[in-house]
């Protein structure tokens, strides 16, 4: 993975909520990056800014936010260009959007409108982004619909929304985000709305289509497991901070924050039986408005050291293979 | 009220149940029907009327629930898992007598014995019975009222029911309750909107619990939480469990949770159970193939751990559309080892275990006995 060319790098992104109650710090100095045909998994619970992450990338942050620090680049064709700097209504992050970037939501009703035929969506996207006639664009999207294993494309893409079940909703959604053959897919929680035989079936159309097209994927959720069956290397977030990253078959077998250890300890695990024992992290997720001082996460951590973790932030270090933490527990060497 | 004796002073930690204090009926009888039932369901059927049309035309009928029988023996937990429509909640209702069922029976059998009819009583009579009976929600935000104070929420069950008219008894009681669901009195005059998800859970528990029930129906209780703070309200549950000697109906899609958390567990295709059993034993090796898909189908964290990879089995299509049943076996369409008899002979629930003698093992497949199901593997015993 390490040969492929870098696609997209973001560097101590920071991006704010400025409201009545005050500044909600959502992402604050977040950095990564993702090489083509990369599967990356941004994990946390909710809060944590994942989302925020994803939409600053796509420069669709709701109104009240903005990105005020950091850089977002991407390359292509060998030139790389900060989305940062676009404006974020301009003609070029327009043709990034859905060109080169595509993102993929929790609730696939949120996606499509419900007064025009999925067919009718998914033709405007692809004759948005590329120069063809109605009908190319239409047996395109036909042939996207088949791609993702939708039942008779030729009649279900005359279908509304509403018609679909679940299921086939999800896959219409992931078509559309691919008609264009983007460099990177953003997935936000894919499968969190679906149910579990629908989710295995939609993992599964993932993976095959992340190796086909050898698209980048970043997948934002808050279940491990999803993330474990498709990603190539994680990120965890608590409170607006990148906690840990590192590839997923080093994080999953050794984790190193205590925050990790705590989210992989807390969830019951299929095939450990009746007498497992839980070990939750205690408290919750505090509000981001009251943001504790020092490391985000201390006043819910085990491993607590008074009078450091609570005055200073963290500093990232970087361990051995690519995994980086950001927690006291550990020095640079 | 079997109160807890230590409890820790109102933060929102849990504390791990001590070994050995399992009450006694979770060791002995345990799913054997008859003995000390707490609820007998048989034939239970929901169908929703489909009506169209000016005049309101019945056309015909969602069978929501379809001649649902189990029991819950006293102490333990029955899981109802399933995908979305197949009928789980439905059945919690109906058990409650939340919505009117179109048929079937219901037992209740109180801790002194006296067995009631659910079904046929009338609605005071119904509203005596509810005492003996508490209902959790999965979403905490919509389930509390929130123009309701933490005591006027968990009070309201004495205060309704004329139990309570002394308000210094009432905080007392209240603030009891609190600090059973291991949350500081101190709040009780707060609300909801001042705590977080997992505190309003834990609420929604101490309402459910005021009355001091024997049977607790929870309705994915853990579904709309931040994973770290799932984690808590299931153990929470489990030490009330055993502190309280309550018998919990859990409804989940969740099978990791399923295993965690239930001694016997049921499985729901489109309105009907199609297996039955003990949880370890079906999830060490399913009879029915809609069982072994589900198991399959959820993705696990891989630990590097030996043998924790499985062969996925992708189900092709959705869940059968409840108003239009296919015939045969409901599941045919689905069923990866789907025969010609399937499709046309609807199969019957049948105990597996009376050929070897074990436990109850029900399933609802033409070919249980000739399959050969893979289910999770390290599972212990």
């Amino acid at each position: 993975m390490t040969q492929s060319p870098l696609l997209l790098s973001v560097d101590n992104l920071a991006t704010h909520f400025f409201s009545q109650e005050g500044i909600l710090e959502a992402v604050d100095g977040v950095s990564f990056d993702i090489h083509a045909g990369e599967a990356l998994g941004i994990a946390g619970e909710s809060g944590c800014g994942k989302s925020v992450t994803a939409q600053s990338i796509l420069r669709i942050v709701p109104k009240n936010g903005k990105i005020v620090m950091g850089e977002i680049s991407l390359f292509q064709n060998g030139e790389s260009v900060d989305l940062v700097q676009l404006d974020d209504r301009g003609q070029e992050i327009r043709q990034i959007r859905g060109g080169e970037i595509a993102m993929v939501f929790q609730e696939p009703m949120a996606a499509f409108s419900m007064v025009y035929t999925i067919g009718n969506q998914i033709t405007e996207v692809i004759r948005l982004h590329q120069d063809c006639s109605q009908n190319e664009a239409r047996d395109r999207a036909i042939e996207m619909l088949r791609r993702v294993g939708m039942p008779k494309p030729e009649q279900t893409i005359d279908a509304y929304p509403f018609a679909l079940s679940g299921g086939m909703r999800q896959r219409a959604m992931i078509a559309m985000a691919l008609s264009c053959h983007p460099a990177l897919l953003i997935a936000d929680e894919p499968t969190t709305a679906v149910d579990v035989t629908i989710q295995a079936q939609v993992l599964e159309l993932m993976k095959d289509l992340q190796r086909d097209m050898g698209m980048a994927l970043i997948v934002i959720t808050h279940d491990l497991a999803v993330i474990s069956e498709l990603c190539d290397r994680v990120m965890i977030m608590y409170l607006g901070k990148d906690v840990e990253s590192a590839p997923a078959d080093v994080i999953f077998r050794d984790p190193k924050h205590p925050y990790t250890i705590g989210l992989l300890r807390s969830v019951p695990e299929l095939g450990e039986g009746h007498s497992q024992e839980l070990d939750p992290i205690s408290g919750s997720v505090p509000s981001p408005y009251r943001r504790p001082s020092g490391c985000p996460f201390h006043p819910r951590c085990p491993e607590f050291i008074p009078d450091v973790c609570d005055v200073h932030l963290p500093p990232q270090i970087e361990l051995a293979g690519g995994h980086r933490v950001r927690c006291h527990l550990y020095v640079q060497d | 009220m079997a109160q807890a004796d230590a409890v820790p002073n109102g933060t929102n930690t849990t504390t791990h149940s001590p070994p050995g204090r399992l009450p006694q009926q979770l060791e002995g009888g345990k799913g054997l029907p008859g003995a000390d039932n707490v609820l007998e369901v048989t034939d239970l059927r929901k169908y929703f009327p489909i009506l169209r049309g000016f005049f309101r035309r019945h056309v015909g009928e969602v069978k929501a629930v379809d001649e649902v029988s189990f029991h819950v023996a006293r102490g333990e937990t029955l899981a109802l898992v399933g995908e979305s429509g197949c009928g789980k909640t439905t059945t919690g209702r109906c058990v409650m007598r939340a919505i009117e069922p179109s048929g079937g029976s219901v037992l209740f059998r109180k801790r002194d014995g006296e067995e009631i009819d659910i079904t046929s009583l009338t609605r005071p009579e119904l509203r005596s019975v509810q005492q003996h009976m508490g209902m959790i929600f999965q979403d905490p935000f919509s389930s509390l009222n929130p123009r309701l104070t933490v005591l006027e929420i968990i009070g309201e069950p004495f205060v309704t029911r004329k139990l309570i008219t002394s308000r210094r008894e009432l905080e007392e009681r209240v603030a009891q309750l609190l600090r059973s669901v291991r949350l500081d009195p101190t709040y009780m005059r707060r609300y909801p909107h001042a705590f977080s998800g997992g505190q309003r859970q834990r609420i929604a528990i101490a309402r459910a619990l005021a009355l001091d029930p024997d049977f607790v129906v929870a309705d994915e209780p853990v579904s709309a939480l931040d994973v770290s703070v799932q984690a808590q309200i299931l153990s929470l549950l489990k030490e009330l469990q055993s502190e309280l000697h309550l018998t919990y109906l859990f409804i989940t899609h969740n099978l990791s949770v399923v295993e965690y958390l239930s001694d016997r567990v049921s499985v729901m295709y489109v309105g009907q159970i199609v297996e039955l059993g003990r949880t370890d034993s079906i999830f060490r090796q399913p009879r029915h193939p809609y069982t072994e898909a589900l198991l399959s189908a959820v993705p696990v964290v891989e630990t590097g751990k030996a043998g924790r990879r499985r062969e996925r089995i992708i189900l092709e299509g959705d869940v059968a559309d409840p108003s239009n049943v296919p015939a045969g076996c409901t599941f045919h369409p689905r069923c990866p080892y789907v025969q010609d008899i399937c499709r046309v002979e609807e199969p019957q629930l049948v105990d597996l275990a009376g050929s070897n003698g074990s436990l109850p093992h029900f399933v609802r497949c033409h070919f249980a006995e000739e399959l050969d199901l893979q289910g999770v593997r390290n599972s212990p015993q």
